[in-house]
């Protein structure tokens, strides 16, 4: 079984449903027994970094989440559940899980494309992650292909050794890491087509070592 | 680079898809679902359904087809159409749906957005203009105003204005629907959509027109929309949603691949 944490971190139906389809059974729980007895964990989330903190810490998932890390059960972090793996947010100056070493911070403002049209914050559509390592997770997944983001902040692991992907807005910012049992990723697989449903599909067969 | 999204809008009333629908043969043409479904494998990026049911008690039928559509599609998806409540809101994400759009019910109420992105996050909150072009007054100094009912009744506001406000509501979006062009096939209202998107932050999504692929060309381009939303000129068959991305890509316009 496959434990979605539910933590009122948004749309966790969305998910559920993903993974329904592609044929793996899953719940929706904030049960520690319950999450415990998983055999892989997947961490969702939308909203803001301070939000989701408050609800995690009173739900214990915070402990629970570093745990889980140690056990070396596989877990993947979807969007606010890949921001607050790691030390700190910008976004309402939030401390977080400090699970992994770095910060999330907030896009600059009046970036510019290349014709000089202002980008519009937050970062939302479909855009390229470039697969800058290999990863069991995201094994056969064509080159250049391009996932759905919905945000206005992007973390900033320390070192370079986290980074499995890579998106340019503006800038290149981080949009995939991992490291050790964790996977964790900016964009919404469950939203992205055929691309975001194979890396479900991979994650959910993924031993959980790299 | 993000790419530009291409739209299907689907029309709904009771649970089915109105207008004689042109489909393949094993398509079911009357069915959201299927219809839905049918343009996710062309690789629409997103797909709007409007509920355009007049009465409330209609409601549970448009649920149940937002909860099947959900289970089809893996891609995002807003439900707009008598959106008045945040109840009405919640009832439509919680189904499945990720945006919910609304458009006379925030000029009758603009509270109802600030109120909706406060609940549920601006990148859920898309704001449905309807706009036709009048003369340039005290009133309307864009020469644009705000209209509802189909058309027929005019708001006496400012679309640059309301555009403004509604982002500053905290609408994470705005689908901009040329009431002028709207069914005409000639092509989108550029000036109106280049006016708005580039005076908001937000993306902005143009609405009406559209008859051809060069007409979404323009658009994306000239008229700086972030997304083109399509009817006719994909549910008659005319184009699929593939051939006219393949036209854009030639063209220079980045647009998402079909894997």
């Amino acid at each position: 079984m496959i434990a979605i944490l539910d933590y009122k971190a948004g749309n966790l139906t969305s998910v559920m449903r993903a993974l329904d389809y592609l044929g793996f059974s899953c719940r929706i729980t904030n049960s520690a027994e319950e999450i415990r007895r998983a055999e892989r964990i997947v961490f969702p989330g939308v909203g803001a970094a301070g939000k989701s903190m408050e609800s995690l810490r009173q739900l214990g998932l915070d402990e629970l989440l570093r745990e889980l890390f140690s056990s070396g059960v596989p877990i993947l972090g979807i969007c606010v559940g890949l921001q607050v793996l790691f030390d700190l947010s910008e976004e309402n100056n939030t401390g977080c899980l400090g699970i992994l070493p770095g910060q999330v911070i907030k896009f600059p403002e009046k970036m510019v494309s290349q014709r000089g049209d202002l980008l519009k914050i937050p970062h939302m559509g479909w855009n390229k992650v470039d697969f800058v390592k290999n990863h069991p997770v995201t094994g056969d997944i064509p080159k250049g292909s391009e996932f759905y983001f919905v945000h206005s902040y992007y973390p900033e692991p320390a070192g370079q050794d986290l980074t499995i992907g890579t998106t340019e807005y503006g800038i290149t910012f981080t949009s995939a890491v991992a490291c050790k049992n964790l996977v964790a990723v900016q964009f919404h697989p469950e939203k992205s087509g055929k691309p975001g449903l194979k890396l479900l599909d991979n994650f959910c067969r993924w031993s959980g070592v790299a | 680079m993000l790419s530009k999204r291409i739209i299907p809008c689907l029309d709904v009333r009771d649970g089915r898809t109105t207008k004689g629908i042109k489909f393949r043969d094993n398509i079911d043409i009357g069915d959201p679902v299927e219809m839905g479904r049918f343009y996710y494998e062309q690789g629409a990026d997103e797909i709007v359904f409007y509920d355009i049911t007049a009465s409330s008690d209609r409601r549970p039928i448009m649920l149940d087809v937002v909860r099947k559509v959900a289970e089809t599609i893996f891609i995002p998806f807003s439900v707009g159409g008598g959106i008045r409540t945040l109840e009405d809101m919640r009832d439509v994400l919680l189904a499945g749906a990720e945006k919910v759009s609304v458009n006379s019910a925030a000029v009758l109420n603009p509270d109802i957005i600030s109120r909706g992105a406060e609940a549920f996050g601006n990148q859920c909150i898309v704001l449905g203009m309807d706009v036709k072009k009048v003369a340039v007054s005290e009133t309307i100094p864009s020469g644009y105003e705000i209209v509802i009912n189909g058309g027929r009744k005019h708001m006496g506001m400012d679309a640059l204005w309301w555009a403004r406000e509604a982002e500053r509501l905290g609408a994470g979006e705005i689908c901009l629907n040329s009431i002028d062009a709207d069914g005409t096939k000639n092509g989108y209202e550029l000036e109106l959509t280049r006016l708005i998107s580039t005076a908001v932050g937000i993306p902005v999504i143009a609405s009406g027109g559209a008859g051809e692929p060069r007409h979404l060309l323009d658009v994306l381009d000239r008229g700086c929309a972030d997304a083109a939303l399509v009817a006719s000129m994909v549910h008659f068959g005319t184009y699929s949603i593939g051939q006219i991305k393949d036209f854009l890509s030639q063209n220079g316009v980045g647009v998402r691949g079909s894997w």
